[in-house]
């Protein structure tokens, strides 16, 4: 217990702001079981108490530790379908790692979100550098169709665990690219894309059919999907719909939603060579809320060349809900954090295009619903700040596109999917659901859950019917 | 692939392309649209499904040249294909007897037009149909709007054909002839606007189909945001059609400059 926690390597501020390239590099495998021999094996871990999906923390561990890190990968995979992804975007000081048992010794806890990372990553390059090739899973189709909408998270654990157990998997997705938000919402330096599409390919190896360009509910109805024969149905659409603030000025010329300016960038390429989508830039960037998409888009805006960004947000900096470990990141890259202030109303120019904005101050009051302290505005303390590109990332609203489609489904008065919480089966007996479109906006590990919770109560379902 | 079977010029930059996407030729309705996507780099662009052939497995896009992604594909042959299309996107235009209905299409909004003609036709609507355009050589599918139309008028700005004047000048001489229960316009933005303008005088029901910018067309970004009677709404997945009375067309037409 006297070794110190491992520190990531990490790219150089300076230099990483003018590229996209991951900032956080990767263990090496000798830090990697240095660390590993930190964790105690706990006769009782509570680590895995911590986690969403219970990975068995201390076995994959200790197995990286022994030097043997395709078994630690296979642990992983046994439980998380994507285990490169949580590795780097879980928040694990929030979930396993504040359970660890470092924690009570006053001590930095294990960093089981690196070790995760690089047990997935090793086991990739090992793929890759070797030319191993993915074959389909051994087991026997057992003839039934399922059909995905979507295929973000949770819809990829979904149709990973259904393929494995003997069904024929097609998942549909609206967009032309495969992913969800790993590939139009988290960027590059967070998240490769090469990351995502090595898990893609595997599922694609294994048997996992997908189509792009289709969205349910408008380009195949719930009606047709029952005709083409798809015995059950997986619901994973997301939580897209952006929400605005509908104060005055909002809809000038350099105001938009994150998904807008991190799917203009990641997703179309915008500001690259070859690539015919436009995105605004800005000088004096505002970003307006202070979640991770928030932490991605004014990060996003300092490697698009922006002089000055900054973060506005209505808490203080202890309430913010990104990842501390984005916080900082955001902080050594010289984000400005704006907190406790609120914009009002936006100012522009002749042309419509936005050229201020008009802030007010707040202080913490009582505590509200969420246990965080509400603000309150500072009467009287209203200030206007210089802005050329003011990005919202406020909150999304679940997908409305499959409630509209199928009017039969229970939604909730926020419009998430209506699901029994063991099994995620919807009011409609063949059509379950997971993920953002369940919960509202959640994170990637609990997407995946549901994907595998919802996985094997349809299993179960279906099994009775056979 | 969405490959290209027909293609036909209806002026310099006016392309009509017949594309094969049977299951958006399936469900497609009048006023629904689609977002297309040529090479590998291309921007995603929508577009009006003006016709489609549910046996054939094929829709038809016409197509004004007017930036680089229109450009490029106004320059697909036959043969070519698009990288991508989905659709149908937005909510289907209500169709019903009203009575008597003027369509208003000015320039290549005459192809969203089309199908919304019909359907008024086909519903037992009376219908008169104006196109307009600056110069005769822009007035597009005269013939096909005539099958459906009762009467056709055409206006241009420069009285090369029909008669000289603009679209709004159409629309009151009709007002001012007979009784009008519906008004329907499509094209560029101002033309929408007046033609409301115009309408709103004579307190007639007017429906307006928008072409804001956008990006992927599922409600997932906010770029398509327009603010009808007020609120903020999502053209992609509330419209594209809306009352042209509740519309802020001067919002609208000042965020269309935003990447000119
Ligand atoms: C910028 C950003 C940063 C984030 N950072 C983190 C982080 O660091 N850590 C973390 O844990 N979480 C993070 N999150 C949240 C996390 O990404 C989501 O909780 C998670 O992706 C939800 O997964 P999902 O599978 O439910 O939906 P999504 O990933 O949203 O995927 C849904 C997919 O369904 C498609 N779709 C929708 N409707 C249809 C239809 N009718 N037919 C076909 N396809 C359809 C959509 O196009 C989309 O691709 C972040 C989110 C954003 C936007
Ligand atoms: C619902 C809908 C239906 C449409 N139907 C048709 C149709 O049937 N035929 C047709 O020719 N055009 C149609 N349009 C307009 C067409 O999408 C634009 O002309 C096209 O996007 C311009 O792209 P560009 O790169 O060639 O032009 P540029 O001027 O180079 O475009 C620059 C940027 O502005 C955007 N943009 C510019 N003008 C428009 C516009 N009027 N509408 C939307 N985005 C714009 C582009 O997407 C691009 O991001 C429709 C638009 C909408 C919203
Ligand atoms: S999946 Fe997330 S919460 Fe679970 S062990 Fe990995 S990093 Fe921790
Ligand atoms: S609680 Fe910490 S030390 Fe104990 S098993 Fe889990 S990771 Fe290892
Ligand atoms: S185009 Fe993105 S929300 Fe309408």
């Amino acid at each position: 217990t006297s070794i110190p926690r491992v520190v990531m390597p990490q790219l150089p501020a300076d230099f990483r702001v003018k590229s996209n390239h991951e900032v956080n590099q990767g263990l090496s495998q000798g830090q990697a079981v240095l660390e590993a021999s930190r964790c105690l094996d706990c006769p009782d871990p509570q680590c895995i108490q911590g986690c969403p999906v219970s990975i068995n923390i201390p076995s994959f561990i200790k197995n990286i530790e022994r030097g043997e890190i395709l078994t630690a990968a296979k642990i992983l995979k046994h439980t998380s379908a994507l285990p490169a992804v949580c590795g780097r975007v879980c928040p694990q000081e929030k979930q396993c790692e504040s359970r660890c048992i470092y924690n009570k010794m006053k001590k930095q806890p294990v960093a089981i979100g690196y070790l995760e990372r690089f047990a997935a990553d090793f086991e990739r390059e090992n793929i890759k550098a070797n030319n191993i090739e993915l074959r389909p899973s051994a087991t026997e189709k057992n003839g039934m169709d399922i059909a995905v909408v979507g295929s973000g998270p949770a819809g990829l654990s979904f149709a990973g665990d259904m393929i494995k157990k003997g069904y024929n998997v097609t998942v549909y997705e609206a967009l032309h690219e495969i992913g969800g938000v790993l590939k139009y919402g988290i960027p590059e330096f967070r998240l490769p894309n090469i990351v995502v599409e090595a898990e893609i390919d595997g599922l694609r190896a294994e048997g996992v059919n997908f189509v792009k360009d289709c969205i349910i509910g408008k380009t195949i109805s719930y009606e047709q999907l029952h005709e083409l024969g798809y015995d059950g149905i997986f619901v994973a659409s997301g939580a897209g719909l952006p929400r605005f603030m509908g104060i005055p000025g909002e809809n000038y010329i350099g105001i938009m939603s994150a998904n807008e300016y991190l799917t203009r960038i990641n997703l179309m390429g915008a500001g690259r060579p070859g690539e015919d989508t436009p995105v605004l830039k800005g000088n004096r960037v505002a970003v307006i809320g202070g979640g991770n998409t928030a932490m991605d888009s004014v990060r996003t805006a300092l490697r698009q060349g922006s002089q000055k960004a900054m973060i506005v947000y209505r808490r203080s900096l202890e309430e913010m809900p990104a990842r501390v470990e984005e916080v900082h990141h955001a902080q050594e890259e010289g984000v400005e954090f704006m907190t406790l202030c609120n914009p009002i109303e936006y100012i522009a120019d002749e042309k419509g295009r936005v050229k201020a904005m008009r802030v007010q101050r707040m202080e913490l009051g009582e505590p509200d619903a969420s246990g965080r302290r509400s603000p309150v505005p500072v009467e009287g303390a209203v200030e206007e700040i210089e802005v050329d590109l003011v990005i919202v990332s406020v909150g999304v609203s679940p997908n409305p596109l499959i409630p509209n489609a199928i009017p039969q489904l229970e939604v909730s008065r926020r419009g998430t999917i209506v699901v029994n919480e063991d099994s995620m089966q919807s009011s409609i007996y063949d059509i379950y659901a997971g993920g953002d479109i369940v919960r509202g906006g959640a994170t990637v590990i609990l997407a995946m859950g549901d994907g595998r919770r919802a996985a094997a109560a349809m299993d179960a379902e279906l099994r009775k019917q056979r | 692939m969405y490959k290209i079977v027909e293609k036909e010029h209806f002026s310099e930059n006016v392309v009509k392309l017949i594309v094969e996407a049977p299951m958006i030729a399936q469900s497609r309705r009048p006023g629904h649209f689609v977002i297309v996507r040529t090479g590998e780099g291309g921007e995603r662009i929508p577009l009006t499904i003006s016709a489609a052939d549910t046996v054939k497995g094929t829709i038809t896009l016409v197509v004004q040249a007017i930036g680089e992604s229109t450009r490029k594909i106004c320059a697909l042959e036959i043969g070519d294909c698009f990288t991508d299309i989905v659709g149908p996107l937005g909510q289907a235009t209500h169709i019903e007897n009203v009575g008597t209905v003027v369509c208003c299409g000015g320039g290549v909004g005459v192809a969203p037009l089309l199908p919304i003609i019909k359907a008024m036709k086909e519903a037992g609507n009376r219908v008169v149909s104006i196109l307009a355009a600056r110069t005769s050589d822009l007035i597009i599918l005269e013939k096909e709007v005539s099958e459906y139309s009762d009467e056709v008028i055409i206006m241009t700005d420069d009285g090369s054909k029909g008669q000289k004047g603009l679209v709004t000048a159409g629309v009151e001489s009709v007002i001012n002839r007979e009784k009008v229960d519906l008004v329907v316009a499509i094209g560029p933005a101002v033309m929408m606007k007046f033609v409301s303008l115009t309408t709103k005088k004579y307190d007639i029901p007017t429906m307006v189909s928008l072409n804001t910018i956008m990006v992927d067309g599922t409600g997932m970004c906010g770029a398509c945001r327009v603010t009808v009677d007020g609120k903020t709404k999502f053209v992609c997945i509330d419209g594209p059609e809306f009352d042209a009375h509740k519309v802020d067309f001067d919002e609208m037409i000042m965020r269309l400059r935003a990447y000119n």
